[in-house]
């Protein structure tokens, strides 16, 4: 897993609410066991039009987008359904940061097992974020957990101990479990 | 173990007992007993295992199945595309590769694994349950902690039989009055959608409590907790009971003899004592329900279906006016207006959270003696081979068929639309599963979710229809 450190990108601003899973990644590419080329269909049904061709509109089709890696989105990103194939299409189009004031929970645990960052921010910073000039830097540094755009405080945001644990040296999540090898046979035993 | 003194609530109870190692600073070890695993999530996972050159720890805790890309016609007459045909193809080898058992499409033991699982007697009160699947909550109808999990984690659970997990909160939801008629468990989850909100429950895990619940059969109570991921919980669960016990006895997989005794004996233990906690609490007064449907795009934008849509301009935050208006125009719906009346092309009775024998004997008594409405197609998918089975034992097949509907064979079908089975761009469907999201029953799809009774009163009509305006009157 791509380890995280510092990170600079300008944002792509995708502020819908409750942007859910179906709409990441919908269920008719889930029949593919290829990760990377999931990136090609992320939001497919906002991105492409009836005939197959992109939506000029949708931010991820303007040229100025093209090589951001951080996605400011509404509230509640990745409701709906337990694919891992959404953080695996978000990574693979070049997502390494989503940024929202809430995140469901299984898609939250999908994230962190592909180096995924996801940054929780209050409304009031998520405000702040949204109005920010789309060409605007943001400097994401996870050793100090924080945020910034360029002429701003940095804002902190939370992240527990494991999940930066993970994210910064690529903490081999199954690794760590099978160095419980004992314990599990122990337990088994007592069941 | 906690101190035998210190109430508890079920879910602590299960989560307790199931905590292998806990080191600082890092989420719980938690053993998990069952392992559903199916054809769609399942085969990144087998990879990663093969990458590593490991077993599967416990393939006899692993039960799979086929559900999500079996087409719904009888097997000979069935067309597969090739990527579909390729992941049932994995699992089968998979699953005879790692010596698990499998439930595959076409033996007559298939079906949705929320429908089976249950069926089979292998989800019981007190167990961890997982499957990469969001709606694994289904199972905790029994009173069992069951919850969603993605690829990598099925990977973990094959390995080693465990899950990292962070211990979520609590949430109680007090469910109180009896239901009025045609007002049933789907009805009840969709108010609580309607109350709290798709992120309602982020966080936390549900324990469905009050009278209102205890009334309830198994197939009601698993819809309720099937819906729990729909307000984000983690896991949904209902402490076990004699509806419980009556349920699982005999089941293929269920304790046989002196063991049945005793695990009954245990699972009476598995409630919430008097004077436990709970991080949260919401009550639902189940009386005051109509009937419920969604107008919107997610399963929380929903309304009795007395009231009118509700209108963007009386919103009460910027972004619920750019979500509402966002989703009516993708509805192709006008505010303010009544959802009675809206003409429907398809309906689709199925899923996991509505395909069980009470489901279709409830669509059947609204569609007994009448036919479907011109210009309307129906489709009625059992949730497994055996309800399928049973409901044909009961005739259901021929009141269905008879009034016009489809009767197909068991599978997620139009819940995801993955095997074929799918709404053309722009169609409106009433529809008894769980999800409304834009394209989820194929693109451009467009979703009333509803309960089996109100899926039938909208097929013999063509259109949305107050089911109580049929219920007891002459057809
Ligand atoms: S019926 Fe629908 S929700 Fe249930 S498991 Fe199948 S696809 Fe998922």
């Amino acid at each position: 897993m791509q380890s995280f450190t510092t990170l600079n990108s300008k944002l792509i601003k995708l502020l819908v609410d409750d942007i859910d899973t179906d709409q990441i990644i919908p269920a008719r590419f889930l029949k593919t066991t290829d990760k990377l080329g999931l990136g090609q269909h992320l939001f497919s049904n906002w991105r492409y039009n009836e005939d197959g061709s992109e939506n000029g509109d949708f931010a991820l089709n303007q040229a100025a987008m093209k090589g951001r890696k951080v996605l400011l989105s509404g509230d509640n990103f990745g409701c709906g359904s337990s694919r891992e194939h959404a953080p695996w299409a978000l990574s693979a189009w070049g997502f390494r940061v989503i940024i929202s004031t809430s995140f469901a929970d299984i898609f939250r645990s999908n994230a962190l097992k592909n180096g995924l960052l996801l940054v929780e921010v209050s409304k009031e910073h998520h405000k702040e974020l949204t109005v920010a000039d789309s060409d605007a830097e943001v400097h994401i540094d996870l050793s100090t957990r924080t945020l910034q755009l360029a002429d701003k405080e940095p804002i902190e945001f939370p992240i527990d101990a494991f999940s930066k644990r993970c994210l910064a040296d690529g903490l081999d999540q199954l690794g760590y479990l099978q160095s419980f090898q004992e314990a599990i046979e122990a337990y088994e035993r007592g069941q | 173990m906690n101190d035998a003194s210190t109430p508890q609530t079920l879910f602590e109870k299960v989560w307790a007992a199931h905590v292998v190692a806990q080191e600082p600073d890092c989420p719980s070890v938690l053993y998990i007993d069952l392992h559903l695993i199916h054809e769609v999530t399942s085969p990144q996972a087998f990879a990663e295992l093969a990458t590593r050159g490991l077993k599967v720890r416990r393939p006899d805790r692993t039960v799979a199945t086929m559900d999500h890309l079996t087409p719904t016609l009888p097997k000979k007459l069935a067309v597969l595309d090739e990527s579909a045909k390729n992941l049932l193809d994995t699992l089968e080898r998979n699953c005879e590769e790692h010596g698990i058992e499998l439930f595959p499409w076409g033996s007559g033991s298939e079906g949705i694994v929320h429908v089976i699982g249950p069926e089979l007697g292998a989800t019981q009160p007190g167990k961890t349950i997982v499957c990469g699947d969001s709606h694994t909550a289904t199972h905790g109808a029994f009173g069992a902690l069951a919850f969603g999990i993605g690829t990598s984690e099925v990977g973990h659970v094959l390995a080693t039989q465990c899950l990292l997990q962070e211990r979520p909160k609590t949430l109680e939801v007090v469910l109180t009055g009896t239901p009025g008629p045609g007002v049933g468990a789907k009805d009840i989850i969709l108010g609580l959608c309607a109350q709290i909100g798709i992120g309602g429950a982020t966080g936390h895990v549900i324990e469905y409590r009050g009278e209102a619940i205890a009334a309830l059969s198994m197939d009601e109570r698993m819809t309720i907790c099937n819906m729990s991921i729909e307000v984000g919980a983690r896991a949904g669960m209902i402490a076990p009971d004699e509806t419980t016990f009556a349920y699982l006895k005999g089941r293929p997989m269920a304790p046989k003899g002196g063991e049945w005794t005793a695990a009954v004996e245990t699972w009476k233990e598995l409630c919430t004592d008097a004077g436990a906690t709970f991080d949260r609490t919401v009550h639902l007064d189940v009386s005051a329900l109509e009937p419920m449907l969604t107008f919107g795009t997610n399963p929380g934008m929903g309304i009795g279906v007395s009231q009118s849509i509700p209108n963007p301009k009386d919103a009460s935050s910027s972004s619920d006016v750019d979500a509402l208006t966002k989703a009516l125009h993708y509805m192709g719906l006008e505010a303010s207006r009544p959802l009675v009346g809206q003409p429907i092309d398809v309906v689709f009775v199925g899923s996991c959270t509505n395909s069980r024998m009470q489901d279709l004997r409830d669509a059947a008594s609204v569609m007994k003696g009448r036919k479907v409405a011109e210009g309307t197609r129906v489709l009625v998918v059992p949730g497994s081979a055996a309800i399928k089975r049973e409901a044909e034992a009961e005739g259901l097949d021929h009141i269905f068929q008879d009034a016009g509907a489809e009767w197909r064979e068991p599978g997620c079908s139009m819940c995801i639309a993955m095997n074929g089975d799918a709404l053309e761009a722009g169609q409106y469907a009433v529809s008894t599963s769980n999800r409304n999201f834009e394209g989820r029953q194929g693109k451009g799809s467009r979703t009333f979710l509803a309960s089996p009774l109100t899926a039938a009163a909208a097929a013999v009509t063509g259109q949305i229809t107050d089911v109580r305006t049929l219920l007891g009157t002459d057809k």
